[in-house]
């Protein structure tokens, strides 16, 4: 019964202690690996390409985090009550889910082609003007690459919130419906309190997640056009594996790591505390 | 004044359920006229894409890759199957995911199986520890799980590749397994040891059949994170023909670049078998996403 311990010692903790101690050493992978303190750190200071990937990974989490989280929960209110078609329309926007993000960005890459669908669409309803090469352009590449990851995360935000909301009383709902309270209030005052615990589990699993995000960019440009979609973690492969400076990818990776930190305790927190034992 | 009240009432009642109704009827309308055309804004990028895959490669720098389809051709899939390889890589796909799954599944449950019922030291810190683990970025140990599976000699095997999906999934579907056992009446084993059952045969015989619900849920969730994993395959293998179907797709795109009815027929042709799963397994599926994220 050991084993299992083992198993993921050798596979999870040993390569995590691994990676801090190279982040502190120079190596490209032939050889020992040379000491340097702290020197990787200080050099991410001047990299303007970190940099880049740094506020990258903020737009990233807010945009991606922000319009799935509230996407989904608009989607879940929605379709929470038994109605006709609710089954139909909650299938149609889950469905991307069952996609990987390596599809889900090959799809995206085939529709944002120039001359493509996308741009047939925008030109269609009259915007001609604005198609353009949503990918090959630094100014739209990040958006572009964000509007493919939300249409797939929203379906499993939805199914979250869903599940929290069949937790819900529906005669508290009601009892303030017969009060007079608005929709609104009601949402707002009555159901959101009680979906603080998923709420919690929600807010980590986005950070984490966009912090992980790496096949989705992968896939539809690479990083590029000029860094322009560049966030931590794709920065970090080119850096690790593309450039072999094993050293300064083990850095990168730990400043993932860290700025992840806090969400991975929230989420331990939450569940030693319903792990009553 | 209680009487006026009352005398009131009926009328109100009346009143307001007829208004309710209305208003029922108009936020139905609103409903559905909202609701419909989101549903078809998520399906239309699917549709598309297989728009573009059945037109030929001629019929699409013709009319451009807007155009929609004016005769069905499956020369993209053929191209995708003959020169790109996406039957082995699917192949390859289904030889890391399964072995993968029952493994981690059957070493999480033993996990779970002891913690949960045994007097084990710090198993509160044990569990919370490797559930941890699974919720490091991956970033943090691919370097070093490369240059481990080179020392080991599983770099570049799907071996490799399954070895690193059992270590780091297992925290995880632990942590599950493990919350599902603990709910598991302990007069049930308790019986089955005075009747005579070793650990083994607890497990075996009682514990597992129990917890039949909950591994089919982390089956399904589980099947799904490994067959769609870009980030490890990519870490461990290096020979493409050991690729399996999402790094395989990165290849395609390369290799067949403005190609697109190749690319897009090859990336819904790995998109099928994660659809049969999900339609077949639907309701394990969901409540896999569930899993650990609710009460």
């Amino acid at each position: 019964m050991a084993v299992p311990v083992v198993v993921e010692a050798v596979w999870v903790f040993w390569p995590a202690v691994n990676s801090l101690w190279l982040s502190l050493t120079k190596w490209n992978g032939a050889g020992p690996p040379q000491f340097v303190g702290f020197r990787n750190y200080t050099s991410m200071a001047s990299d303007p390409v970190f940099r880049q990937a740094l506020v990258n990974n903020v737009i990233w989490l807010v945009g991606f985090g922000g319009l799935s989280v509230i996407g989904g929960l608009a989607l879940a209110v929605a379709l929470n009550r038994p109605r006709r078609l609710v089954g139909l329309y909650r299938s149609a926007i889950y469905l991307p889910m069952v996609f990987s993000l390596a599809v889900t960005g090959l799809f995206w890459r085939v529709l944002y082609q120039p001359d493509g669908v996308v741009d047939s669409v925008v030109g269609g309803v009259g915007l001609g003007a604005f198609a353009k090469q949503w990918l090959a352009d630094p100014d739209t590449a990040l958006w572009a690459v964000l509007v493919a990851a939300v249409w797939r995360q929203v379906g499993y935000l939805m199914v979250l919130y869903l599940a929290g909301l069949k937790g819900c009383d529906p005669t508290l709902d009601d009892a303030a419906a017969i009060d007079g309270a608005s929709a609104w209030q009601r949402f707002r005052y009555v159901t959101m309190p009680q979906l603080r615990g998923v709420n919690t589990v929600v807010f980590a699993v986005t950070v984490i997640d966009s912090l992980r995000t790496f096949d989705i960019v992968w896939t539809m440009t690479g990083g590029g056009p000029y860094h322009s979609t560049e966030l931590l973690s794709t920065y970090m492969f080119e850096q690790g594996f593309t450039f072999l400076n094993l050293g300064y990818g083990s850095a990168l990776a730990v400043v993932i790591f860290l700025l992840a930190l806090g969400f991975i305790i929230t989420y331990l927190v939450r569940a030693a505390r319903q792990e009553v034992i | 004044m209680a009487v006026a009240q009352a005398r009131r009432a009926p009328s109100e009642r009346v009143d307001t359920t007829a208004r309710h109704a209305g208003r029922r009827r108009r936020s139905g309308v609103l409903f559905h006229a909202i609701m419909a055309p989101i549903s078809v804004l998520w399906i239309a990028p699917m549709v598309f894409v297989i728009f573009v895959a059945v037109r030929s490669f001629d019929d699409i720098s013709a009319r451009g890759l807007g155009a929609l389809p004016t005769s069905v051709t499956v020369e993209g899939f053929v191209t995708a199957f003959t020169d790109g390889q996406i039957g082995q890589a699917l192949l390859n796909s289904a030889l890391i995911t399964v072995p993968a799954v029952v493994i981690a599944l059957l070493l999480a449950s033993m996990a779970a199986f002891g913690l949960s019922r045994y007097e084990i030291p710090y198993r509160r810190v044990v569990l919370l520890a490797m559930l941890a683990g699974n919720l490091l970025p991956p970033q943090v140990l691919i370097i070093p799980v490369a240059k481990m599976s080179e020392n080991i000699g599983t770099y570049d095997t799907l071996v490799g590749v399954v070895a690193i999906h059992v270590g780091f999934g297992l925290g995880f579907y632990t942590f599950v397994l493990h919350g599902f056992m603990r709910a598991i009446p302990r007069e049930i084993t308790e019986a089955a040891i005075v009747d005579g059952a070793g650990p083994m045969q607890v497990y075996a015989r009682v514990i597992m059949p129990l917890s039949r619900p909950a591994i089919a849920a982390i089956a399904a969730l589980a099947t799904t994170w490994i067959f769609n994993d870009l980030l490890w395959a990519l870490t461990v293998l290096r020979t493409q023909t050991k690729f399996p179907a999402t790094a395989a797709l990165l290849n395609l795109q390369g290799g067949y670049v403005s190609q697109w009815n190749v690319v897009a027929a090859g990336a819904i042709t790995a998109a099928i078998p994660t659809a049969i799963v999900f339609f077949a397994f639907q309701r394990h599926f969901v409540s896999g996403l569930l899993v650990g994220s609710t009460k």
